[in-house]
């Protein structure tokens, strides 16, 4: 009995583009490939997959698990696909963890895959579907209400300043600049730009906005016996965590996201992280809106409630300013902001980050100083889950 | 050595591609049907709107009283005891000036959507529904409402029955 | 050494084949809460992790997960959603609590068929959307290709496959659950009206809604929730090609690799000889002869001749689906797999009532996602 220890030993993803010319299968094989590829394994090597993907309606597929089995590299292996609205890019990873940890794998291949330029005339037109059947799709709702909504309740509870948060699209299309597989990097982009742009659900703007992409991401975990075998430079998976708040998101305050809190303070026992400022060097959190990276920064008690907008404005989240008292770089991949939110593929394309980051392989992108240990987390349903994982060398 | 050997190169079809043909594509118009049961709760609380009321439902154990109504208590998880009548007021929790529908077309006037916590729930519980009759720029958290509702004729048992919230006059 | 896992509770709701009296939530509540009064738990303190199983498009609902938690007690609480059969989800929960850090984990699945108007519509959009859905043939015409190529390559009849039906339906006589009881002659079922030939209408199952929960609980914790732990011996899943081009069209490949999994990881050599009783997915009729010969059950070709023997009956040597099955209690989709579970669990406390089997200790359950998958789980149980 007991917990084995788990490692990442390799990363692979696709460009993440505005419309793909693969199918998602195509897509899913991209990633796997690449992410075998870049740990010297085969796919003999994998004994169990698991999929992350979000809305079937995005590809109009039913059942879009089994659609992408083939391209994921699941023939003829134990396969799942699991799903926690926008949290499954990380949860993914934690279902990966559960398939080493538990002892019943000894490998398996994590691939999140999303297309979502399927859908005609736009993508977000499925999001209808995400509302209660009875009492909110018949009122018209769009996917922008209720984000519009919890970024309103966040501002108006701490009175905050819209160019605070601006601050944070700034940072991570700048950051994306630099990311291969960015969509939307943009050196020069300043606060003003993103100010001005046009209001599409207030206080939500265009440029507070991650752009819909097709992309697919994957990773290869494996036990501890093999990881050794495999790579002289394993990342393990130190601490999980998640937690799914109640249906009824009009019944509570969305100022503040307490089951992102739950489910770090569970990754951070596990990880036996006390001091979690201190112990983590890089974090990823979840940024479909500007808003969101702060308020998770927030949850994550690596930032004082209603404070992490003043910390962004001081640099304290910026990828290479070392000399900030309270340094941590986020988002240093760019995030959904700037390389694109093909949802559960941008989620995972976080850990993949912090993988990358704590290997030194980072490229133009790497943080100063060695990072030891960083943390990935993704968001979802109706404003409801949090998703957590704990990555150390 | 870096990441960057690790992206896949995958290809980029632009708008201009599928217009002059260099990309074939294959369309499906979806025909998907449902009949969902509203259930005891649900069914009640519509039935209830048709008369022009609002309902909720009381936990004796935590004395929550929410709505939408469910028959269990989530926090408890027990059954919950009884329906409570509720004013048709409340204060808007949160709202959002949107100028897009939900297909992404632009809107000259925004749809101004909101969670009202209803007069009689417990604080802070409340439902989703649009706020009308009042200026864009005016709305706040805080304001209190009131239901504009359809004419009884021509009510049917769903949240539509309720046209949108309107300030109150004080 | 694994940890030692056991089902400590199993609840129900519906099993009907319309409920329009309750919502989907309702239905969930009053299972769940059957399932934690018989583990005697308090869901929101005692339980660690919740898993759901549920399709978006047997909802009609994107991201489905987002309306799981409030009805099982799992509100703020670690909850996640699979996409797959309910033995699936029962092998996420068997995993979870294999790595000794939750000790109670909940299964839950349900159906409510009865809200979709038109399955064949959703089962269609289920298939490769650029291959093969626009050649507009129904799913079910695939069920009548791999039943052909099924009966050509094993030798077996079309007889045989009705014999399972007849089997099935006359089983659901003794099972009070169960919406299709019925006696019927072989004759019955190869004149019904042809669905996808060679498969008739009385070869497919029909559909039920309901719902079933399921606790499942470290061993030292389990003993002390119950005198009566059903315990884990092995679970498997797997997958065969999705690809209609590449996928074995007479062997249930998927339940083949799915029985071996459970089959090493419970250290069963020999299943036939092992297994006292067993609930195999039986969405078609041929489907239930096509996963015994898959499991082991029987030799290839042989799954046929032991149907028309008795040796699968109430009163044979290895009894399959007791219950009725999917043809006798109905097909309750994604939740199917949990309802194959439930009689298992009920066989093996002995629990189940007129059509209870003498001296069971080892049952074996399957599921298959149905069409157009190649996607099974299989648990095997023991008291």
């Amino acid at each position: 009995m007991g917990m084995r220890r788990v490692a990442i030993v390799g990363a692979g993803m696709t460009k993440f583009v505005r419309r793909a010319l693969e199918t998602g299968p195509e897509l899913a094989w991209e990633a796997a490939s690449r992410a075998l590829a870049s740990c010297d394994l085969r796919l003999s090597d994998i004994d169990g997959v698991v999929l992350g993907t979000a809305p079937d309606a995005f590809d109009a597929v039913h059942m879009k698990g089994e659609y992408l089995s083939d391209g994921a590299g699941a023939w003829r292996k134990p396969y799942i696909r699991t799903y926690v609205g926008g949290g499954t890019g990380v949860f993914s990873v934690i279902q990966g963890w559960y398939h080493v940890a538990s002892g019943v794998f000894d490998t398996c291949l994590v691939v999140c895959e999303e297309k979502m330029s399927s859908h005609i005339p736009h993508p977000q037109g499925a999001f209808i579907t995400i509302f209660d059947h009875i009492l909110e799709r018949p009122l018209g709702p769009n996917l922008l209400w209720i984000f519009a909504m919890e970024m309103n309740a966040y501002m108006n509870r701490y009175g905050l300043r819209k160019e605070d948060i601006a601050y944070v699209a700034v940072k991570n299309k700048r950051n994306a600049a630099d990311h291969p597989a960015a969509m939307l990097g943009v050196r020069d982009i300043t606060i003003k730009d993103v100010l001005d742009s046009p209001v599409l659900a207030w206080p939500v703007q265009r440029m507070d906005v991650s752009p819909i992409a097709d992309g697919a991401v994957a990773v290869v975990l494996a036990a501890d016996h093999v990881a050794r075998r495999v790579t002289d430079k394993p990342v393990w998976i130190e601490g999980v965590g998640w937690n799914v708040d109640t249906t009824y998101w009009t019944n509570r305050d969305l100022s503040y996201p307490t089951y992102l809190e739950e489910a770090a303070r569970m990754a951070y026992r596990m990880a036996g992280i006390k001091e979690p400022r201190k112990e983590i060097h890089v974090v990823e959190p979840y940024d479909p809106f500007d808003y969101k990276e702060l308020h998770h920064l927030e949850g994550l008690l690596l930032a004082d409630r209603g404070k992490a907008p003043e910390d962004a404005a001081t640099g304290r989240f910026d990828r290479d300013n070392e000399n900030h008292p309270d340094w941590l770089p986020s988002s240093p991949s760019g995030g959904l902001l700037g390389v694109g939110n093909p949802i559960a593929a941008a989620g995972l394309m976080k850990v993949a980050e912090i993988f990358w980051q704590l290997r030194g392989e980072a490229g133009d992108r790497q943080i100063p100083g060695n990072p030891k240990r960083g943390l990935a987390q993704a968001w979802g349903d109706l404003m409801q889950i949090g998703t957590v994982v704990i990555l150390g060398v | 050595m870096t990441m960057e050997q690790w992206v896949y190169p995958s290809v980029y079809v632009k708008e201009d591609d599928f217009r002059e043909g260099r990309v074939l594509y294959t369309t499906w118009q979806p025909r998907l049907f449902y009949a969902w049961d509203r259930g005891t709760a649900i069914g009640r609380f519509l039935a209830e709107l048709k008369q022009g009321r609002i309902v909720g439902r009381r936990c004796r154990r935590c004395r929550r009283v929410v709505v939408p109504p469910r028959m269990f208590c989530e926090h408890c998880f027990r059954p919950n005891d009884e329906w409570v009548p509720l004013a048709d007021t409340g204060t808007v929790i949160t709202f959002s000036r949107c100028y897009i529908t939900w297909d992404m077309r632009r809107l000259e006037h925004p749809q101004i959507p909101a969670v009202i916590a209803i007069d009689g729930a417990s604080p802070g519980v409340g439902f989703l529904h649009h706020l009308g009759e009042v200026d864009p720029e005016a709305v706040h958290i805080g304001m209190k409402v009131k239901a504009v509702w359809k004419p009884a004729d021509q009510r049917e048992g769903a949240i539509t029955d309720i046209l949108y919230f309107k300030p109150m006059t004080e | 050494m694994k940890r030692e896992v056991a089902i400590v509770g199993i609840g129900y709701a519906g099993f009907r084949p319309l409920t329009p009296d309750l919502s989907y939530k309702e239905l969930v509540f009053e299972a769940a809460t059957r399932a934690y009064a018989e583990a005697g738990i308090n869901p929101r303190t005692d339980v660690d992790s919740f898993i759901s199983v549920a399709e978006d498009l047997h909802e009609g609902t994107s991201i489905t997960d987002e309306y799981v938690p409030d009805q099982l007690g799992a509100v703020q609480k670690p909850v996640q959603t699979v996409a797959g059969d309910g033995i699936h989800g029962l092998a996420m929960a068997y995993m979870q609590i294999c790595t000794g850090q939750f000790d109670i984990v909940v299964v839950e699945s349900h159906a409510k068929a009865s809200n979709i108007l038109h399955l064949g519509h959703v089962t269609a959009m289920a298939m490769d959307p650029v291959y093969t859905r626009p050649l507009g043939v129904h799913p079910l015409a695939l069920a009548g290709m791999e039943m052909r190529r099924y009966l050509d390559e094993s030798g077996l009849t079309h007889e045989h496959c009705a014999q399972v039906v007849v089997k099935n339906r006359a089983h659901a006589l003794s099972n009070p659950l169960a919406s299709y009881p019925a006696v019927l002659e072989v004759e019955d079922v190869l004149n019904a009206p042809p669905v996808a030939e060679p498969l008739t209408q009385l070869e497919v199952s029909q559909h039920v809604d309901g719902a079933i929960v399921v606790v499942m609980a470290a061993g030292d914790v389990a003993r002390a929730l119950t005198d009566m732990p059903i315990w884990v011996l092995g679970i498997g899943f797997a997958n065969d090609a999705f690809a209609l081009d590449s996928r074995s069209w007479a062997q249930a490949e998927y339940a083949r690799l799915a029985g071996q999994m459970a089959y090493r990881m419970a250290g069963i050599r020999n299943p036939r000889a092992t297994i006292d009783v067993a609930e195999i997915d039986d969405t078609f009729a041929y489907k239930e002869l096509q996963h015994m010969e898959a499991l082991g059950l029987c030799a290839p070709g042989e799954a046929g001749y032991l149907v028309a023997e008795g040796y699968t009956s109430l009163e044979g040597e290895l009894p399959v689906n007791p219950s009725g099955g999917s043809l006798g209690v109905g097909h309750l989709l994604d939740a199917s797999g949990l309802a194959r579970v439930l009689e298992i669990v009920w066989q093996l406390r002995g629990d189940a009532g007129q059509r209870q089997i003498p001296d069971v200790e080892v049952g074996l359950a399957f599921g298959w996602r149905g069409l157009p998958t190649t996607s099974g789980a299989a648990i095997i149980l023991a008291n």
